[in-house]
């Protein structure tokens, strides 16, 4: 059990998880599912499980782009990184993805100019300060991110940078939660919507899953408290049986979004008319490419790309775990094959993914309670 | 990755409107307000920094709890190593900090 008084406001902590308690049916089985890897994150950081009634599932979303993107694709952008001259950026996130040849900085250890960038406007700086290479910015990530490149790409366009491109690898959150709803074997009642991309979305997109699907919608915050008041909000919803869109992140989200950054993304991008997600499969309308009109700074139109599909080790279930129909100490390499230090699956490398974030809290707890127990 | 960073804009460009400098407790570096064109900054505005980007203006009881967040997070070390990671090669970035 996390103690309450870790908490920047440890009663109204108490109040709220006493609040959720009231709520909950308890002939009822609850199961939420947090959309943004942001959230699993939090949620395992501070143990928000043991502050609910056990009737509460909190089912982990697909919102950590590292873990949804396909492991041919991380192949796809290093086989552009082999040809001679070309310099591979990106986040530090994808540095230890693997690939089927190692992940980027294997490649680097082999010799491969992998540089890590902290914005896609650096990957361009980078270009300028290196005349003669070509800089390929391996881009990932939601709507949060796919802003910052859409800009990059103009300004490589309006500044002629022409030793630059982007290997577009964007996806939109409101096709994989269409997905999720669609899957046979997924039965959510109500999301915890992301923080961060409804900055740049805005609420509205999420109205269809109130009106269409009949589920509650509650966009939230990133503190324990924000994640506690959001589940209020949508245990509220249900209790009422009601389905509606409420925007608990106020204070960052506003409900229109951000239209400056929505008009550089459609300047420069459109939707691919499918794309594949780790665990989902294709679905499509769900990522995004570069414009015709911006072919120049397209790695996929500029490179030959093999386009190769790989299957994930057989062994891994990363696909289970993504769609929330295994925990992620149900899979077989849990903690044994696949560990942070040596992740077999992108679940297990970055913070955000529910393998990773499952670890480095509940594990390594567990793994402290045996050997406490073991002493005694 | 998809925290966003609190900071404070600190020095407008008159010849470059797109950019601010911004401090984030204590390290200054310089952002891209492009995406805040509708609603540009000003000196001594707060926003949320995703990736170089200022994504949002928020208020400064937001910035300061959203500092906390990712301190609770366990996130503010890796925050400060992407806030210090900007610009690599900006002659201002090195002179700031």
């Amino acid at each position: 059990m996390k103690f309450v008084d870790e908490f920047r406001d440890p009663e109204v902590i108490t109040r709220t998880s006493e609040e959720i308690r009231r709520l909950a049916d308890p002939k009822r089985h609850y199961r939420i599912m947090e959309v943004c890897g942001g959230h699993t994150h939090a949620i395992y950081r501070f143990g928000l499980k043991d502050l609910l009634p056990s009737n509460i599932e909190l089912i982990h979303g697909p919102g950590c782009p590292v873990c949804v993107l396909p492991m041919g694709r991380i192949d796809d952008g290093l086989s552009i990184a082999k040809q001679p001259n070309v310099i591979f950026a990106a986040f530090g996130d994808m540095m230890r993805v693997p690939g089927t040849q190692g992940s980027p900085l294997e490649h680097k250890a082999r010799g491969m100019d992998v540089r890590i960038v902290y914005s896609p406007s650096d990957a361009l700086k980078l270009a300028q300060t290196n005349p003669d290479k070509h800089v390929m910015f391996f881009a990932i990530g939601f709507e949060t991110t796919a802003p910052s490149t859409a800009l990059t790409l103009l300004r490589a366009g309006t500044q002629g940078i022409h030793n630059f491109s982007v290997f577009c690898n964007h996806v939109t959150i409101i096709p994989a939660i269409r997905a999720i709803l669609d899957s046979p074997d997924m039965r959510i009642d109500a999301f915890i919507g992301p923080g961060h991309v409804s900055t740049v979305i805005g609420c509205r997109p999420y109205e269809w899953i109130a009106k269409n699907e009949n589920k509650p919608v509650a966009v939230s915050g990133f503190e324990p408290l924000d994640i506690l008041q959001s589940i209020v909000m949508v245990l509220r919803q249900l209790k009422a049986d009601e389905a509606k869109i409420e925007n608990q992140y106020k204070r960052v989200v506003p409900w229109e979004g951000n239209h400056a950054a929505l008009r550089a993304m459609a300047d420069v991008f459109e939707l691919r008319p499918y794309f594949e997600w780790r665990g989902l499969g294709f679905i499509s309308q769900s990522a995004l490419r570069i414009r015709e009109s911006y072919a120049e700074w397209d790695a996929e139109q500029r490179f030959h790309i093999p386009g190769v599909r790989v299957t994930d080790p057989k062994a891994a279930q990363c696909g289970e775990v993504l769609k929330g129909v295994l925990k992620p100490h149900q899979c077989k390499l849990f903690g044994k094959e696949c560990t942070p230090e040596h992740p077999v699956g992108a679940l297990m490398v970055s913070s955000e993914g529910s393998c990773a974030a499952y670890f480095n809290y509940e594990h390594r707890k567990m793994a402290m309670v045996t050997s406490i127990a073991s002493v005694v | 990755m998809c925290l966003a960073i609190p900071g404070q804009v600190v020095e407008l460009f008159p010849d470059q409107p797109h950019a601010a400098l911004i401090d984030v407790v204590g390290v200054r570096r310089k952002v891209d307000l492009g995406l805040l064109l509708d609603n540009l900054p000003v000196k001594g505005d707060w926003v949320l920094i995703h990736v170089g980007f200022a994504m949002s203006k928020i208020s400064e009881e937001d910035a300061l709890d959203q500092m906390r967040t990712l301190r609770m997070l366990g996130e503010a070390e890796a925050a400060m190593q992407e806030v210090q990671g900007y610009g690599l090669d900006n002659a201002e970035n090195t002179k700031a900090s």
